[in-house]
């Protein structure tokens, strides 16, 4: 094992077709033509010494270090900023060059401090590695004059030094070490996207300051690390390389946060993860990360993390340490013994989207080839599942149709629904590039949310919905589509099926649908909507992103199909920059609907019923498959409380926390015999639990991810499992007692499994997947290298298929006593229900949830930023701390669900997705008014948890 | 929560599919709801409904009742 190093090629690649060839030191190399000759002079082997360039950013010109000569041009021209020429003949080591560079080398380091063998960049220092490049062996000047370096001059204060600025939880800035190459500036621009940098000052007196010289963590500042990636010195440097060295050897893996899909280098030193450091050649990321998957792993080795398997008579009793073996052989006994008791589909399982797609086919199997039945769910189920029905519905494929690269291409971009700078940062940054370029953006959601309006980049049209009123709005912008004659019908002729287009298009042309008569219950002006149809059809590609705010609803399948009718009746599918794009949550949500977790279908999404499917599982697993669906989650949690559901394994979810109408979710908990909770914390579920089998975090196993864009990534082990096993191998010793023989030595043998049983995984192996980087399925005979775009020839249903998609109010509805609407999200820095965040440094931007409130809603009831709040609806109430701001509408009040003492979902009812049992998280009416302190559900809440979390013989553990 | 309120809801969930189905173009509603019925809910759910519409299936919008005759029925427990 060594250390990944990549290559910086200096400037990004060139797209251009035509062919350029030059000579560069008599070596003869062809490249695109826009080029810079720095790029084909690394492309020839050849590398040029460079200090302000980098491929992850345009050429900028400043450092003068990578001149070159070009026989019959007079001067030196940066190798960075010049393209190359058909026929020039470049040399890049002359002695003019020579004296030059070591001139400008030894201007740079008569203003550095001399203190390599100490500082944190040693071995990992561009200034220091140009400054042996040029051969550079003396400096002539000293520190006597003005200069950055030292805190006083000759006793007195020197004004150009400024301290280092540690405020950020996981890098600092040291000015002393600056060389002002702006290649932070410009990794904050051009590959973030925040614009939190600027270079004040000119000539000597320049320097880097963060915001209006604020502090980095007081700044606008998102803590993303592109800066610091980019620095070539140690100015920018992450706090874990101080503290523990430079890394020794790297592992590629991918990172476990959100459904963009990372790839990270784990840069190691033995088995301590240094940092991690986004991989060029991910091609979700493209080299790019947020601060969670970045720097927020110190979960990893959070003290809370429990190694040890535990159990309990009663809720009420405290844990008990046990060995493993006791921990499979007492949960077997019991599930079978419920069973025994019960009846055999009185148990059940939940696959978690956090987990591998090994670990989830492996829980699907257990409760079907092992409980017996399809009791089988995950926590898709309250995120995405109407995507998967939705599309499936008009596609037939319950999948995004586009990779991210797609964006590059796209003129119109449509966000419904989601908030991807919080939620999808890295494709948010994507985006936005393309935005600066001139694509032009429409945002559907209630509130107004930051790509709206930020540095360099402002939505065309904002439509502010009413909360729970997406399929009128969408409608609304058929029916503009359609009356209006820009239906693309040469694409629907070929693609759809006519009729069904004749129907739909008669019902979407009804005057009732139009933006006029929607108005009166989106709240939406008319022209907005009419001008937005407009372009969405005609501003060239397309493409729709959408999130939570559009499935989490009691219409969320009907939206998603909504979606996909827009998207056929102007051509938008099947090429790149266009597409109807589901931004998924949780890292695997995509992988663990692939892998079989919902209740009515095996892997590869094939209907439970489906003969030929079962007797392919069958025959491989030698038992005879239920042919009935199982169990969704909260039809599993309603039959507990009728009595007939007993006993549940839960991998790696927290529904308690996660899932809606928190008291409803309890009480379903409350009434079951035997709950197993998988995870690394005791997390809220585990309240509940009776067994806790100790989970093993991603830096700890193989397996693989499969993102939003149905890419296939590999994560890899860098390290041993704290816990002693990892969670494919928990839930294999689990079936193995429970007489299952199962005998998988590595998760690849799993993988192998999966690719003979599921025709779209049909060529995906760990040897494959070594060979390409990722893949994204289908991938098999048909697609070999898998399939980036979707539909490209026709749609996998056959004909695409328009259907009527009618406006249904949500029953959820405003009055007297709840007339504001909730609706909530999330926000950057931390991850769904928090638990792995909530254990990191992040919680210095998200301290607490807070509920945002219009300030004519909040004087209403006299109610100041920063007063503790009671929020209220007819399922129960909780308190917060109010927020005003006019980002949200008057009428609708905005919170996050990531901080347990909140409970949010107290305040959830259980209205859901007339298609998934999706709850309707999206839209509560509630009642805000003053208050002074924790409800009495939070109290109780807080005091059960105590005490259910005590061990035996164990301080009580902290929360 | 009580056995009761789990019926409403069962109840209230059938009512939801039936809302979409009726709009989507008449000969085919009755088979939507009871295609979508027969793919997605447990037997234990299906047997619910039918106890339930077997005492007459009041608050049942009648595309579910119209159904019905497509619905898989379950062997009793
Ligand atoms: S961490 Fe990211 S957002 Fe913050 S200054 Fe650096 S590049 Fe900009
Ligand atoms: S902080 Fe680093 S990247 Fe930014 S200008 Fe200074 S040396 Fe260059
Ligand atoms: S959380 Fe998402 S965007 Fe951030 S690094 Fe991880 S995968 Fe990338
Ligand atoms: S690398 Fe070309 S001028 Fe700095």
């Amino acid at each position: 094992m060594s250390l990944i190093h990549e290559i910086d090629y200096g400037t990004p690649a060139s797209t251009s077709e035509k062919l350029v060839t030059l000579t560069i030191d008599g070596r003869e190399i062809t490249v695109p033509e826009g080029t810079s000759i720095m790029r084909a002079a690394m492309e020839a082997g050849v590398e040029v010494p460079k200090l302000c360039a980098s491929d992850m950013m345009e050429a900028f010109g400043s450092c003068r270090l990578c001149l070159v000569e070009i026989e019959g041009r007079a001067g030196m021209p940066a190798s960075c900023t010049t393209p190359v020429a058909p026929g020039i003949s470049v040399s890049t080591q002359t002695q003019r060059l020579k004296d030059v560079r070591r001139g400008v080398m030894e201007l740079y380091i008569s203003d550095h401090p001399l203190d390599c063998l100490t500082c944190a960049a040693n071995g990992d220092c561009e200034l220091q590695d140009m400054a042996g490049a040029v051969g550079l062996r003396d400096v002539r000047y000293g520190y006597d004059g003005a200069n950055h370096v030292a805190a006083r001059n000759n006793g007195d204060i020197n004004i150009n030094w400024a301290p280092k600025d540690e405020s950020n939880p996981y890098f600092t800035f040291d000015p002393a070490k600056c060389i002002v190459c702006s290649r932070c500036v410009r990794a904050c621009e051009e590959v973030q996207g925040t614009f939190a940098l600027t270079i004040s000052g000119r000539g000597f007196d320049s320097r880097v300051s963060a915001g209006m010289s604020e502090d980095f963590v007081s700044s606008e500042c998102v803590s993303c690390g592109a800066c610091v990636q980019a620095c070539p010195t140690a100015t920018l440097t992450e706090k874990s390389v101080i503290e523990i060295g430079q890394p020794e050897h790297s592992v590629v893996t991918t990172c476990a946060y959100c459904g963009v899909g990372c790839s990270f280098k784990a840069e190691m030193r033995g088995e301590e993860l240094v940092r991690m450091v986004p991989w060029k050649d991910g091609q979700a990321n493209r080299g790019h990360s947020c601060v969670k998957g970045r720097f927020a792993y110190g979960y990893s080795t959070h003290r809370d993390r429990i190694l040890n398997p535990m159990i309990r008579e009663k809720i009420t009793d405290p844990w008990r340490e046990v060995t493993w073996e006791e921990a499979f052989a007492h949960v077997a006994s019991e599930f079978r013994r419920i069973q025994y008791q019960y009846g055999r589909d009185s148990v059940g399982g939940i696959t978690s989207s956090r987990c591998t797609n090994e670990e989830t086919y492996l829980v699907q199997k257990l409760v079907r080839a092992g409980f017996g039945n399809n009791n089988v769910d995950t926590c898709a189920r309250v995120c995405h599942s109407p995507t998967g029905y939705g599309l499936n519905q008009t596609f037939g494929t319950s999948a995004g149709t586009q990779n991210f690269d797609s964006v590059e291409h796209t003129d119109v971009a449509v966000i419904i629904g989601a908030n991807p700078t919080d939620g999808h940062p890295v494709f948010a940054s994507r985006l936005k590039k393309r935005l600066r370029q001139g694509a032009k953006l429409i945002v559907i959601d209630p509130r107004r949310i930051d790509l709206v309006r930020s540095a360099h980049v402002e939505a065309a049209y904002h439509l502010p919905i009413k909360p729970g009123t997406n399929v009128a709005i969408l409608m609304a912008m058929a029916h503009v589509i359609v009356t209006e004659g820009l239906a693309n019908e040469a694409f629907i002729r070929e693609r759809c099926d006519w009729s069904e287009f004749e129907d739909w298009a008669a019902f979407v042309s009804e005057p009732y649908h139009s933006p006029e008569a929607t108005e009166a219950y989106t709240g939406v002006p008319a022209e907005l909507v009419r001008g937005a149809a407009r372009l969405y059809a005609t501003g060239g590609n397309g493409a729709i992103y959408y999130g939570l705010g559009v499935t989490e609803h009691s219409q969320g399948s009907t939206t998603v199909m909504a979606i996909a009718n827009l998207a056929m009746a102007t051509g938008n599918i099947g090429r790149p920059g266009v597409g109807v794009n589901p931004l998924r949550g949780q890292n695997n949500v995509q992988g663990s609907c692939d892998m079989g977790s919902f209740p009515h279908e095996l892997p590869g999404y094939r209907h439970i019923s489906d003969d030929a499917t079962r007797e392919t599982f069958e025959k491989l697993w030698g038992v005879t498959l239920n042919n009935e669906p199982g169990l969704r989650i909260p039809n599993m949690l309603d039959a507990a409380v009728d009595g007939t559901f007993k006993g549940l394994y839960i991998q790696g979810e927290d529904i308690l926390q996660s899932d809606p109408d928190t008291k409803h979710v309890a009480a379903g908990l409350g009434a079951m015999e035997c709950v197993v909770v998988q995870d690394l914390f005791l997390n809220e579920t585990a309240n509940y639990a009776h067994v806790f089998l100790p989970g093993s975090t991603f830096l700890e196993k193989d397996g693989t991810f499969t993102n939003a864009e149905r890419r296939i990534n590999r994560v890899r082990r860098v390290m041993r499992p704290k816990n002693g096993y990892a969670d494919w191998e928990v839930t294999q010793e689990l079936a193995q007692a429970m007489g299952l023989d199962w005998n998988y030595s590595h998760p690849s043998e799993i993988m192998d499994e999966i690719a003979a049983t599921t025709p779209t995984f049909a060529l995906v192996s760990y040897d494959y997947l070594d060979e390409m980087g990722s893949v994204q399925w289908p991938c098999n005979e048909k697609a070999p290298l898998g399939s980036p775009i979707m539909h490209v020839d026709g749609f996998v249903r056959g004909k695409g298929k328009f259907i009527r998609t009618e406006y249904v109010a949500t029953d959820e509805r405003t009055g007297p006593r709840f007339p504001l609407l909730l609706t909530t999200g999330r926000i950057l820095s931390h991850y769904n229900v928090g638990a792995q965040t909530r254990r990191t440094e992040n919680v210095v931007w998200h301290p607490e949830d807070r509920l945002e409130i219009h300030p004519h809603d909040a004087e209403q009831r006299g109610i100041r930023d920063g007063d503790w709040v009671k929020l209220a609806s007819r399922s129960g109430d909780t308190t917060l701390r109010a927020l005003i701001t006019d980002r949200v509408a008057p009428g609708v009040v905005y919170t996050t669900f990531h901080h347990p003492t909140t409970q949010a979902n107290v305040i959830t009812t259980d209205f859901s997705d007339w298609a998934t049992n999706c709850p309707e998280y999206k839209v509560t009416a509630v009642q805000v008014s003053p208050s002074n302190g924790p409800s009495d559900w939070q109290r109780d809440y807080h005091e059960q948890a105590r005490q259910s979390r005590r061990i035996a013989g164990k301080l009580e553990a902290a929360e | 929560m009580s056995a009761e309120n789990t019926n409403a809801k069962l109840i209230y969930m059938a009512n939801q599919i039936a809302t979409f189905f009726q709009s989507q173009p008449a000969n085919e509603a009755a088979q939507g709801v009871a295609t979508h019925i027969n793919k997605y809910w447990e037997p234990r759910m299906r047997r619910k409904l039918f106890e339930h519409i077997d005492r007459g299936g009041e608050g049942l919008n009648p595309l579910v009742l119209e159904a019905a005759s497509k619905i898989r029925r379950p062997e009793a427990a």
